[in-house]
């Protein structure tokens, strides 16, 4: 074990992945000498040569095409978007190649090797194009996987897991925890299994669903509503695509009360779509309506951002109406 | 260069413009429309059985596409896609690669296909989106693949191949294979942004790629005159720093010496090349258009004396290589032979319910597997509104 901050996990993780798999290639903006603008691939050009960590032009679509490319042809190729904001020249790359490769081949060809890293989410004054929240675009796109880390523990076995993985992968990583969060992580290879959530803590009153950097948010929510006596069951979702339904429901089932928080705005947003499983799955358990706390449907604002975000006090009060209804 | 920003200085000291047609671009031509060579051409080194492979592999195209446009029309396939008038251009350039060379095409490039060994068979079982398949039945008729033949399989969205072969192609220069790929798009294409994106990071990246631009006069209905106002497409291969070429497209020795020397480059210098064939789209864009709402028949006439195929075959009449009077019969074999093959293939069953989710992943997620119980409970209680699956659900 180590002590690491996020961005240090995943540099491990691309480090021990690369050792591991000759086909493991990292490249992006900014991504080669330099280390990335977050350093996420600090020194791995140094060490494992230009060929495999290298500088792209700028270009989003281009990054993701030479993906599709080099995945194609068997490697695995972890490209870095330096901002999920910037994904969108890349999107129909993503939606409409990667996605479909295997299936519209008949499974000739695929772009299983594939993972897109990308930071994404505000609280670093960052306005609309440093801060959104697009994992909801991607979780529409059949094909796709897409996975959120809310710690560098769970940062570097989700990301080995996603490069492990024989399909693709956006892997969005909340850059507002890259330094801030700091833990302990095993320096050896492991994998967190995707596709699964984790219960982070017991109760049984309400079920709290985030993922990413909003665990940290409501975490402090939760921790202001056991002292008015109210027990939450806290769950990170991990993987929004596919998503862990059953556990998400076997807690719904026993709390019969389900909060969702996500950065993204409200409508569209992949709350609905929980909320939408869960209302079925659970239907006749369900003391309360389903709460929603969410980015508000409007750009991501910068000097009024304390007021837009799904922040803990937010929270606090979904969960006393829940609690209340 | 030593400056940071890459670039030569060259001092003047009067503002002056470099003209946007400042660059020109010779075509390739070495055979004459009468079968003989230009002057001061040289034809390249083909023996024979490779020049009648060629030759075989245009005829075919031509007959099958002729046969499956009818067959279109008759309703027993729902699209089709003709290469009339671009035989050469596909042929001679796949004739021109290794049969491990990765081929990134758009559409309408059954000619590198064939030519590869995609079967009649596997034609008609793509067509027919039947249960042979190699794409199982999920694309529409002409999205051809295969990976036995290293033919990526067709995506519809237009200039996509272009960045993901300049990926392919550095994916086999880092595994040390000695293969380039191609990667065929037509002029229209080479407006969408996955152009620029893939050719600049072909050559920054020093990708073995040789992009290969089927000039055809027409993306749909637009003619290239309102497509671009640059000298064609060739000129901007030396804005992106790469080498280019353009070739005659109705010119099969001229196409594949050119491909042949694009190949030779990218791979003793691991530099993309960029090719661009001048040619005609004798035919509709698909069996929906109707070229007659945007061009004369005397266009399409002119154009349909400029046969690639009849080029070629007064060449090899002239070498003593064919005879006429075998190629009327050969004709006419390829038309039965074709027939008896649609006639199989539309009788082969649809896939199977289970490909409505395989190879969305790997394995098919949760959700997907119950979707598709709830789907088969459904289609029990219905079986009549659903005659291809209801028979063989298990």
């Amino acid at each position: 074990m180590a002590k690491m901050n996020m961005l240090q996990a995943i540099n491990n993780a691309l480090d021990l992945a690369m050792a591991k798999d000759d086909g493991v290639v990292c490249f992006g903006e900014d991504v080669g000498h330099f280390g990335g603008v977050f350093r996420a691939t600090s020194k791995l050009q140094e060490k494992y040569g230009k060929a495999r960590c290298f500088n792209t032009p700028l270009t989003e679509q281009g990054i993701a095409g030479f993906a599709n490319g080099m995945a194609a042809q068997g490697m695995k190729p972890v490209a870095e978007i330096q901002f999920a904001d910037y994904i969108f020249p890349a999107f129909d790359q993503i939606v409409n190649e990667t996605a479909k490769f295997r299936y519209r081949s008949g499974n000739e060809f695929n772009v299983g090797g594939i993972v897109f890293r990308s930071p994404y989410g505000g609280g670093i004054a960052g306005g609309h194009y440093h801060s959104q929240s697009p994992e909801a675009y991607f979780a529409h796109t059949p094909g796709l996987k897409v996975v959120i880390p809310r710690d560098p523990y769970q940062a570097k076995g989700l990301l080995l897991a996603s490069i492990a993985c024989p399909d693709p992968v956006i892997f969005f990583e909340p850059k507002k925890l890259y330094r801030a969060s700091i833990g302990e992580v095993p320096e050896e290879y492991y994998e967190i299994e995707l596709g699964k959530a984790e219960v982070t803590q017991q109760g049984k009153d309400i079920t709290i669903l985030a993922w990413g950097a909003q665990m940290d948010i409501v975490q402090k929510a939760v921790e202001m509503a056991e002292k008015d006596g109210i027990s939450c069951e806290v769950i990170d979702l991990r993987s929004i695509l596919p998503w862990d339904a059953d556990t998400v429901a076997a807690s719904v089932k026993k709390t019969g009360r389900l909060l969702i928080n996500h950065e993204a705005p409200l409508t569209g947003g992949f709350a609905g779509e929980i909320a939408a499983t869960i209302q079925k799955m659970c239907f006749l358990h369900l003391e309360s309506p389903i709460e929603r706390v969410c980015g508000m449907d409007t750009p991501y604002p910068l000097a009024l951002e304390k007021e837009y975000v799904a922040d803990h006090l937010k929270t606090y009060e979904a969960i006393k109406r829940s609690v209340n209804f | 260069m030593t400056n940071p920003n890459n670039a030569t200085i060259t001092t003047v000291h009067t503002a002056e413009f470099t003209a946007g047609d400042a660059l020109k671009i010779p075509t390739l031509r070495i055979l004459r429309d009468d079968g003989s060579l230009y002057e001061g051409a040289v034809a390249p080194e083909l023996d024979k059985a490779t020049a009648l492979k060629m030759y075989d592999t245009m005829v075919f195209i031509r007959v099958l596409d002729e046969r499956m446009l009818a067959a279109q029309r008759q309703g027993r396939i729902s699209f089709y896609m003709q290469c009339l008038g671009e035989e050469a251009t596909t042929v001679g350039s796949a004739a021109a690669l290794a049969e491990q060379d990765m081929i990134m095409a758009q559409y309408r490039e059954q000619g590198a296909l064939r030519y590869r060994g995609f079967t009649l068979e596997q034609f008609m079982n793509q067509l027919f989106s039947n249960e042979k398949d190699l794409g199982k039945g999920r694309q529409m008729p002409v999205h051809y693949g295969s990976k036995d033949i290293y033919y990526m399989t067709i995506s519809s969205p237009l200039g996509t191949q272009i960045p993901q072969a300049s990926g392919y192609a550095y994916a086999q220069k880092l595994r040390g294979l000695a293969n380039t790929t191609i990667c065929y798009f037509g002029e229209g294409a080479a407006s969408e942004g996955d152009f620029h994106a893939g050719l600049n990071m072909a050559a920054v990246h020093k990708a073995p790629v040789i992009f290969f631009c089927r000039n055809n006069g027409y993306a749909i209905s637009t003619p290239a005159s309102e497509q671009f106002v640059g000298d064609g497409i060739a000129c901007r291969a030396v804005g992106y720093g790469m080498k280019a070429l353009r070739v005659d497209g109705a010119d099969i020795l001229a196409v594949y010496q050119a491909t042949k020397m694009a190949r030779d480059h990218a791979l003793k210098h691991n530099e993309p090349v960029l090719i661009e064939s001048i040619a005609y789209r004798l035919g509709a864009h698909s069996s929906s258009d109707d070229p007659s709402g945007y061009r004369s028949k005397e266009e399409e006439e002119k154009w349909r004396q400029n046969d690639p195929i009849a080029r070629f075959r007064l060449w090899l009449v002239e070498k003593g290589w064919l005879n006429e009077a075998d190629d009327k019969a050969t004709i006419e074999a390829l038309r039965t032979e074709i027939l008896d093959a649609l006639k199989v293939a539309e009788k082969v069953a649809k896939p199977g319910i289970e490909h409505l989710i395989s190879d969305v992943y790997a394995e098919p997620i949760p959700a997907l597997q119950q979707q598709l119980d709830e789907l088969k409970a459904h289609i029990r209680k219905y079986p009549d509104a659903y005659p291809v699956t209801a028979g063989r659900l298990d």
